[in-house]
């Protein structure tokens, strides 16, 4: 939407030679903020990958765990990806359902002010939210896991022992979930309110329920902005670190166990908690995961962003 | 109750019949609220019997009641509005499942946290104290200064790169910066903080903490989100506005400057408020390039500072012996977070509301 091309100060042939020095000054300025942003990013990559160097050429040995850095960063990988799916299982559905009630179940004058409530969700530092998993949810979750072992074992996910503090795997990913629900949610509404009001009128019109309108005119509208959200929250859940660096309780080794207290770590909450006290190579062996993370995340992020915008070019609405 | 107005009225000359999955009658408005209400009985009813505790028994009522409603409508109003009663109820109850966390996680916090919210947690710091006592000014002075540094660099660097993707971009570097910036708001906050780190330990040697590093991880999680916000504020000024500076011969930076700025000065600066909202609660990247000290330190150029996040998290996971003077000091300190982020969220509302510009249409 630039506006440079519709109202030039002056005409395109004698632009150049009136143009004054202040004028070039703030367009430089301006231009090399935005060039700044490229190289900052550009330089994210860079310093993570020239201070991760040295774990990579080091000896197996010297690597923490003594086997490499394959082996020490793989299920870490699998710790991230593990606690961010269940997030994704769980947060999807709810933020799905919290949007389309906002929109149009809820009564129109509460509806913006409950929207502000969902978006709270979002303004709660990640910290805090460790502080309520470990204290709050995670021992109300006890008997749940307990249930799930006796009942549910025989699911490998369910095998149990199951922990006698709440500190799994599940309960990391339901904290995460309720961390990336006010994503998800604001960009299904979002999407949802957009729905171009002749269609659901017209829905409505021809004797559908209000579950059939959402049905047929807000769902297939909104999927591609509900997919793009659901991708936008796994990147944040991959990346979160402090709520799963306090509530997981950790011994490393891959396993599909959701409810033992042994469980692998994630990348994030790994860097959190061995970096204050580790050196040399130790840190490099970090920052060597961080870069992993940075690939991963840098990777959903785009995917995520092109589908949003791919979509919009789609949509109903031209 | 079959002879409501509901039922199909002929029209013309295509007279429809009964449809498939509908029938003539109409539930009453109250019936879905005495469904859930008998369900309330009946589980208050089967307490005793099967020991419940108060998350079950809200559990079984609305599962109990849902099925009631779903069974009734189904019989009275037919299938198709049972879905839509049965959807309704789905939708409502997610609704309130969402607010389960946000409910118990504000209480927890204040009912923890506002004990030690005394007057010595603000003017003391941690030197000295083994136990009892002791406060977060030296948190609370350092998260100031941290984030303060963090928007002196943040906000010139994201509000140019705004104008300049409004006012002056096109073509391949506009789309490259844009989509990048969008990519850029979702890196992690711990990778900020080992990319401070790195930049630094190149120059430095490693093991440094300094606080401009805390400020430059930061920095980077914070200029997208000012870019993005601002973006979309200086889109919204309508057209009309430049080209009567144009029409006046005002040049293109000035007319930026004095007429583009100053109309989106309210959202400019809810957009910022919101901005500073999202880094100061800010733990990972703190947690790496700060470190925690015990002492005041508000020089970001000389050694480890204390930030309120991160002391939190150590006052936490490390609290020393006995532990329950620590843990309470962490969860004050939780709640003086949640009060400064919710501020500044309120703060941002008001800015939006009070310095909007006079609308003449």
């Amino acid at each position: 939407m630039s506006s440079t091309r519709t109202t030039p100060p002056s005409p395109p042939g004698t632009g150049r030679s009136i143009r004054r020095p202040g004028d070039r000054v703030f367009a430089g300025t301006a231009k090399g903020a935005g060039i700044l942003i490229l190289a900052i990013l550009a330089g994210v990559a860079a310093f993570l990958v020239v201070e991760s160097l040295p774990a990579l050429t080091a000896p197996a040995e010297e690597i923490p765990g003594g086997e490499g850095l394959a082996s020490y960063v793989v299920p870490l990988v699998f710790g991230t990806l593990l606690a961010a799916v269940i997030a994704l299982l769980v947060a999807t559905p709810l933020a799905v359902a919290i949007a389309l009630f906002i929109g149009y179940y809820a009564p129109r004058r509460l509806a913006q002010g409950l929207g502000y409530v969902v978006d709270l969700l979002a303004a709660i530092p990640s910290i805090v939210y460790g502080f309520w998993g470990i204290f709050w949810l995670a021992p109300k979750l006890v008997p749940f896991y307990v249930w799930l072992e006796e009942d549910l074992g025989f699911i490998p996910l369910f095998a149990g022992p199951a922990s006698t503090t709440g500190r799994t795997m599940l309960t990391a990913g339901l904290v995460l979930a309720v961390m990336i629900l006010p994503i998800v949610s604001a960009i299904s509404r979002e999407a949802f309110l957009q729905v171009p009001s002749l269609h659901r009128e017209a829905a409505l019109a021809l004797g559908a329920t209000r579950w059939e309108m959402i049905r047929m005119a807000v769902l297939p509208y909104g999927r591609s902005a509900v997919v793009g959200g659901a991708m936008l929250g796994l990147g944040r859940a991959l990346g979160e670190t402090m709520a799963v660096a306090i509530v997981l309780s950790v011994s490393g080794g891959i396993t599909f166990n959701l409810i033992s207290s042994g469980n692998p770590s994630t990348i994030a909450a790994n860097i959190a908690l061995e970096f204050p006290e580790s050196s040399g190579i130790d840190i490099n062996t970090l920052i060597a995961s961080g870069l992993a993370l940075f690939v991963i995340t840098f990777a959903v992020n785009m995917l995520a962003r092109a589908i949003v915008n791919r979509r919009a070019d789609f949509s109903g609405a031209n | 109750m079959s002879q409501t107005s509901t039922a199909p009225v002929p029209t013309g000359s295509s007279a429809p019949g009964p449809r498939r999955g509908e029938r003539a009658g109409r539930l009453p408005r109250w019936a879905p609220l005495a469904c859930f209400l008998g369900a309330a009985v009946l589980v208050a009813v089967l307490w005793p019997v099967f020991d419940l505790n108060i998350a079950l028994a809200v559990l079984y009522t609305v599962v109990l009641g849902t099925l009631a409603v779903y069974l009734l409508a189904r019989s009275v109003e037919g299938r198709r509005r049972a879905t839509d009663r049965l959807v309704t109820c789905l939708v409502v109850s997610a609704f309130g499942l969402a607010m389960v966390p946000l409910v118990s996680l504000v209480w927890e916090v204040v009912s923890r946290g506002i004990g030690r919210l005394d007057g010595e947690f603000f003017n003391s710091s941690l030197v000295g104290i083994v136990g009892e006592g002791g406060g977060a000014y030296h948190a609370i002075m350092g998260t100031l200064v941290i984030t303060a540094l963090t928007t002196l660099i943040s906000v010139p660097i994201g509000l140019m790169t705004a104008i300049y993707l409004v006012e002056y971009a096109q073509g391949r570097l506009k789309r490259a910066i844009t989509f990048l910036v969008d990519v850029m708001t979702g890196i992690p906050s711990i990778v900020a903080g080992l990319f401070a780190y790195a930049l630094f330990a190149i120059f430095l040697g490693p093991g440094v903490r300094l606080g401009i590093m805390g400020a430059i991880a930061l920095s980077v999680l914070m200029i997208p989100v000012v870019v993005r916000s601002a973006e979309e504020v200086l889109k919204l000024v309508p057209n009309e506005l430049r080209e009567a500076s144009y029409a006046l011969g005002v040049p293109k930076w000035r007319t930026i400057v004095k007429v583009v700025v100053p109309t989106a000065i309210a959202g400019l600066g809810t957009g910022v408020t919101l901005a500073i909202a999202r880094v100061v609660g800010e733990t990972a990247p703190l947690l790496i390039t700060l470190g925690i000290t015990n002492a005041t330190n508000l020089d970001p150029f000389d050694g480890r500072m204390a930030t309120l996040p991160v002391y939190a998290y150590y006052q936490l996971t490390q609290p020393g012996v006995p532990p329950e003077f620590a843990t309470d000091r962490a969860w004050t300190a939780a709640l003086v977070l949640i009060i400064l982020v919710m501020g500044l969220n309120v703060v941002a509302r008001l800015i939006s509301r009070f310095f909007a510009p006079k609308s003449g249409r």
